[in-house]
């Protein structure tokens, strides 16, 4: 006899009494966890297939159902924890590569969480947001060193700029990662809010080319849905060499997913696998890489700054300098908790550093080169709330990017499964089944909810600390203060221990 | 009507004279000659246009990026990055080009007399009505067609460096789509390993009678005598390579 090693990871507990055998739940789950039988008219649960979605739960009429782990205990063993014992069954089954969605859960150090922000008391005055304007206004691009006036105007022009009235931008999620309604709900908010969001590498589609002011277009080594007309379609372009999720290797969007719309977009035939190499074949060096700003530069016409996206390694400060010096306008920063559809999961929760160490020594390196100005510093991977958009800032963020959390607000519950392509939330799936569940126009609602919410809390913060606009906050680490840290933690973060 | 138009481009720099072919190209002139090119890059970058360029010279990295529309012509040697990511257009080398021709392209064609570098029509895709052809009249160097997901590359060996091969190694690693022949036969340890060789049908020999002979065109050769000689056909073994790579954690 066969034995399958691998149990359940979740129980699907139904309450037998309220349960009236509606099989609503039959139909929300994709994952096919809850089953019809026609024989004795009744629902039940296949638990091996429960991911732990929880869209059965908020659609169950009589509130029947809960969702629990699966009560199997192994013997306690601090070292090999069951995650470890199942991926080894896993892998000794398929010997495949264990692959994950969104970004890594494992329990290392997450600094913001060691950072606390100053207010003013006494001197130097709180300022009340509700009654006092507050400014968030954010400018993205490279800055002259100095401005220079004649006849009271601007001798030259600024370097070509992207305009924010808050610093929080939606990240990189591409068409074919998510769905086309999760796409518009999030450039909707974008548009409402004033902000950016973000193509990915997928391409824009075709309903999109109307918010234009508000895209941000990724050029990644896979180049796909690139055209003249794509590379001018948006405020600016980003250049993806590698995301926080998985630095140092590439995407893959399997073919199931490149249905007729992906394939429009993407430019490749449907049903085709869409391969990103990990590295951009025509990259090999810093001057390589400014051999491709400046040819997107000089496609656009040097209208549109160009944003170089790396993951948050070991030498990313040294890394940082080069492309600032390669001419790149924005640097993208995202680090080790940054999410994706789908990576290898050993790569998702071991490779990369946490964004807090990284900004701060990147910001520290530029300035110490003084050639902070050049460019403009995004974090993304792990922003979770309006204080760590604070923190980052203060850290000598311009901007933040925000893709979990922009996804949570449109009803991910970060069951990780996103490389499935079966989500019930209608996010990382293109099944239109699936995707009808998500409505752009509610999805734009919630995601613009969102936003306002944290600016009215980071307006708030910003009034604490007796500050008025965002600018002030900018690389201001005096304004926080690290607690329970190492001195090496201490120093690498240029904050002071709480109570110096 | 004709436009014509001459630009001297000793000593300009790259931005210069991109900036003025624009302008030419938006006075609606329709064939510009641009003379005495050394090394300026992005000709042709990102520009929607049907007008016709001559170069005399050799043009600098990243010919014809993006490129929607445009005919080349180079009269001299092209350097790395021709055609990246390119749309739409006609481009002619006289001469030889260097590495990465034809990466991301996704339409148009690309003819070059002599021989080419390194990565060659990598990741080279096609889509719907758009096929991308590559014709090198020489030879290649290593990762020919590296990744390629679609469009048809031709490779004649004609000439080139005689102690070389006619194509480097790893030819077709990673390839997942698309047509590649060379003429003659190319030693099996040469290939990756998500290529075969097959068989040419008919449509093949149409195929390749309709490119070779417009690359016999351009460069004034007897197109019967390239194709006197057998091809090599090669495919991808499947549209998936990386397909079973992978279990969910
Ligand atoms: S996968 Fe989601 S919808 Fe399906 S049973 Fe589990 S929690 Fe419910
Ligand atoms: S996007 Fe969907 S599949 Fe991915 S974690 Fe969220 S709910 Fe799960």
């Amino acid at each position: 006899m066969k034995v399958n090693y691998l149990m359940p990871e979740f129980l699907i507990d139904r309450d037998e009494q309220r349960c009236t055998h509606c099989r609503i739940c039959v139909h929300q789950c994709a994952n096919e966890a809850h089953l019809w039988n026609d024989k004795k008219k009744i629902v039940y649960g296949e638990d091996q297939n429960c991911v732990n979605c929880h869209r059965c739960v908020a659609t169950c009429p009589t509130r029947a159902l809960r969702i629990r782990n699966y009560p199997l205990e192994y013997k306690n063993n601090a070292h090999w924890t069951p995650h470890y014992i199942k991926s080894i069954f896993k892998q000794a089954n398929s010997g495949g590569i264990l692959l994950a969605g969104m970004g890594c859960d494992r329990p290392y150090p997450v600094y913001w969480d060691h950072l606390l922000i100053n207010a003013s008391q006494v001197t130097n005055p709180s300022i009340d947001p509700l009654r006092e304007p507050m400014e968030l206004k954010t400018f993205l691009g490279r800055k002259p060193e100095k401005l220079s006036f004649q006849n009271g105007k601007l001798a030259e022009a600024l370097p070509p700029q992207v305009e924010l009235d808050i610093p929080i931008m939606f990240a990189a999620m591409s068409f074919g990662a998510i769905s086309l309604n999760a796409m518009t709900s999030l450039a909707m908010a974008a548009k409402e809010m004033g902000t950016c969001y973000n193509t990915g590498e997928g391409g824009l589609h075709s309903s999109l080319y109307q918010y234009g002011e508000n895209t941000i277009v990724q050029v990644a080594s896979g180049r796909f849905g690139i055209d003249p007309e794509y590379l001018n379609a948006g405020t600016a372009i980003e250049i993806k060499i590698g995301q926080g999720a998985k630095p140092g290797i590439g995407g893959h969007l399997p073919g199931e997913k490149v249905g007729m719309d992906v394939s429009q977009t993407r430019m490749i035939p449907e049903g085709s696998d869409a391969i990103s190499p990990a590295p951009h074949h025509d990259i090999y060096s810093i001057e390589d890489l400014r051999q491709l700003i400046y040819s997107l530069k000089e496609a656009t016409n040097y209208t549109k700054p160009v944003a170089v996206k790396i993951a948050a390694v070991h030498n990313s400060a040294a890394i940082a300098s080069g492309i600032a010096r390669a001419g790149a306008d924005i640097i993208v920063l995202d680090g080790l908790r940054g999410g994706t559809g789908a990576a290898p999961l050993r790569t998702r929760d071991s490779v990369g550093i946490p964004i807090e160490l990284a900004l701060a020594a990147v910001d520290q390196r530029l300035r110490n080169e003084s050639i902070r100005n050049e460019v403009s510093l995004v974090v993304a991977g792990s922003i979770r709330c309006s204080s760590d958009v604070v923190k980052a800032i203060a850290l000598g963020a311009d901007a933040c990017y925000i893709g979990t959390a922009a996804l949570i607000a449109l009803g991910c519950h970060m069951c990780q499964k996103c490389y499935t392509g079966k989500c019930n939330w209608g996010i990382a799936t293109q099944n239109p089944k699936l995707t009808k569940r998500l409505d752009p126009e509610e999805g734009a609602e919630r995601a613009a909810n969102l936003l306002r919410a944290w600016s009215r809390e980071i307006k708030e913060m910003l009034g604490g600390m007796g500050i008025n606009a965002l600018e002030s906050l900018r690389g201001n680490r005096l304004m926080l203060r690290g607690i329970d840290l190492s001195e090496r933690d201490l120093a690498i973060l240029g904050v002071k221990a709480a109570g110096e | 009507m004709n436009q014509n138009i001459t630009i001297d481009a000793k000593g300009i720099y790259y931005r210069q004279l991109n900036e003025a072919i624009k302008a030419s190209l938006q006075d609606k002139i329709n064939t510009i000659e641009l003379q005495n090119v050394n090394g300026q890059r992005y000709i042709g970058a990102g520009i929607t246009n049907d007008a016709t360029i001559s170069i005399q010279g050799t043009p600098g990295n990243d010919l014809a990026a993006y490129m929607d529309g445009l005919t080349l012509q180079v009269y001299g040697n092209a350097q790395d990055g021709v055609a990246n990511t390119m749309n739409k257009g006609t481009i002619i080398i006289h001469g030889d080009a260097g590495d990465a021709l034809g990466y991301a392209m996704r339409g148009g064609e690309v003819y070059v007399k002599g021989s080419v570098g390194y990565r060659v029509a990598i990741h080279m895709k096609e889509f719907q009505e758009k096929v991308p052809l590559v014709v090198v009249g020489g030879k290649a160097g290593s990762f020919f067609g590296e990744y390629m997901a679609g469009g048809i590359l031709i490779l004649l060996g004609l000439r080139g460096r005689e102690e070389q091969p006619i194509v480097g190694d790893y030819c077709g690693t990673g390839m997942h789509g698309g047509i590649m022949y060379i003429r003659g036969s190319v030693e099996e340890h040469k290939l990756g390993k998500e290529v075969k060789p097959v068989e040419m049908t008919e449509e093949d020999h149409q195929r390749l009678a309709l490119y070779v002979g417009r690359f016999a065109e351009h460069f004034g050769e007897d197109k019967e005598e390239i194709l006197a000689q057998p091809f090599t056909k090669l495919i991808p073994y499947n549209k998936r390579p990386y397909g079973n790579l992978y279990v969910g954690a």
